[in-house]
């Protein structure tokens, strides 16, 4: 079966770094960093207060009603704003597609924790009767595809993923899927998170999962540095177009980059836990490769997962140097949640972008507070400050929870 | 405050419309656009405020703001 190519025509996005892509490019190759003092809500009490959070944001009124903004939980005003952003971009609304040709994947690793927190409580205080309506609607996972699908009039598929931290970068594997099959013609996809709460910090922080550098929040994601300790929280949203190749260049749309290969696999080994050597990661990426049908040699830049886990980082590591052979030792790695916090369900969508945005303007992101490179993570990890780079392809890792991996490559327009 | 100021405050409030283009014959469906999940809310907000049981079959007779505001009425005397 022939399968047609995938173009990426749109970007948007929203992090700590900025609210839209070019002020978070411009702050992420200058190596700065978007994790601070959490300033959104009181968090006397929570075990850790810093985190990549998006600072003073509300939606425009034209992407959601007023009196619906106080309705829907943050992941899918996140996912309207730089949905919008990518729209903006693509030039698709001027394109002359069925809108059942259109669809919508997002990924999401959790969903509307933020609400679901709030009409917990007006449920133990003022009991059944008082649960809004709304609660539902507002905190399914899917629900951010559902306002889009609404606001812009896509009909094509529509659901959301949910694979932890490796969501968005499978919903974005899926997306590519429906167009290479032809099922679809354009899917904005790629994901949004947003659930900084007291209730979810403590279940990472219980985990031990998080970084307690609170007297240096700038300088708690140290991918790669010996003294990490854990991820920071972070949240936004990335947000891609994708269109059939041809029918993109037929339109007139500027071909931003292309997608060619997309791998899934799981370490079956443990819920949280890495596989020590990284076994599933080996496979995703090589399957990625496979279907990409390029030499692994040609794989200039890998956005790596990266967390600044002890483990997690070591084992990415691994996995690669099994996966690339001798080339892993050319390649240029980051890690660009050094600078945006984890997006967690976000993550992959948010990092594809870094990915296409290196491969479209030649410079390397950094993995910012490398002060003592771990020795076993002795790659180029590209420390504390961007480089220059003409590649042809980047790979972007995305792994979760339930050990759950996925690997996609983009390839320079 | 008056009863009907009173209303006419929470409805403003809960659909984000000026409170001069809400009267007595404002519709719930018609002028305001409400659908049913809206009115659910806009109900559970009278009985917060007004400390009121409405079951829910009379809330399907309540299409304005007079009907809610004479039902409020006729269940304080």
């Amino acid at each position: 079966m022939k399968l047609n190519r995938v173009a990426v025509t749109g970007l948007g996005a929203i992090c700590g770094l900025g609210h839209n892509l070019n002020e978070i490019w411009a702050n992420a190759i200058a190596g700065k960093p978007g994790i601070s003092t959490l300033e959104n809500q009181n968090t006397e009490n929570w075990p850790v207060n810093f985190g990549g959070e998006v600072k003073n944001f509300s939606l425009s009124p034209d992407l959601m009603d007023l009196k619906d903004q106080d309705r829907f939980d943050r992941f899918n005003q996140f996912a309207l704003h730089s949905t919008q952003e990518a729209l903006t971009q693509s030039g698709l609304l001027e394109a002359k597609y069925n809108p059942a040709k259109i669809g919508v994947i997002f990924g999401t690793g959790l969903g509307g924790f933020p609400h679901i927190e709030m009409h917990h409580k007006t449920f133990l205080e003022k009991g059944a009767r008082r649960v809004s309506p709304f609660f539902i609607p507002s905190v399914i996972p899917n629900m951010a595809e559902g306002l889009v699908s609404i606001k812009w009039g896509f009909m094509g598929i529509n659901f959301a993923v949910a694979s932890a931290c490796a969501s968005s970068a499978h919903a974005i594997g899926l997306a590519a899927t429906e167009i290479m099959m032809g099922r679809q013609d354009a899917m904005v996809t790629g994901g949004t998170e947003a659930v900084i709460t007291p209730y979810t910090i403590a279940g990472f922080a219980s985990m031990k999962a998080l970084s307690k550098r609170v007297d240096e929040p700038a300088r708690a994601s140290r991918p790669y540095d010996t003294e990490r300790d854990g991820f920071v929280m972070g949240e936004g949203a990335g947000i891609l177009i994708l269109e059939n190749y041809d029918k993109a260049v037929a339109r007139g749309a500027k071909i931003i980059a292309e997608i060619v290969g997309f791998g899934a696999s799981s370490d079956a080994n443990h819920i949280t836990a890495p596989h020590p050597e990284g076994a599933g990661a080996n496979i995703c990426i090589s399957q990625a490769l496979e279907l990409s049908g390029i030499r692994k040699e040609e794989v200039g830049y890998i956005n790596t997962h990266g967390t600044s886990t002890p483990l997690g980082d070591i084992a990415e590591i691994q996995a690669i140097k099994k996966a690339f052979g001798d080339h892993a030792k050319n390649l240029t790695l980051s890690s660009t949640k050094s600078m945006t916090g984890h997006l967690l369900g976000a993550a992959g969508g948010l990092e594809s972008i870094m990915c296409i945005k290196a491969l479209e303007t030649g410079m390397i992101p950094p993995t910012i507070n490398v002060d003592n490179q771990d020795p076993e993570c002795d790659l180029f990890v590209t420390p504390n400050q961007s480089v220059k780079r003409d590649i042809q392809y980047a790979l972007n890792n995305s792994f979760g929870f339930g050990g759950t991996n996925s690997s996609t490559i983009f390839k320079k327009a | 405050m008056e009863l009907q100021e009173k209303v006419v405050k929470l409805v403003s409030e809960a659909t984000k419309m000026d409170a001069a283009n809400i009267n007595l014959n404002t519709s719930f469906v018609d002028d305001l656009n409400l659908d049913s999940l809206d009115m659910v809310e806009l109900m559970m907000k009278m009985e917060d405020e007004f400390g009121v049981e409405i079951p829910e079959d009379e809330t399907e007779n309540l299409k304005s703001v007079g009907d809610v505001v004479n039902y409020l009425k006729a269940k304080s005397h």
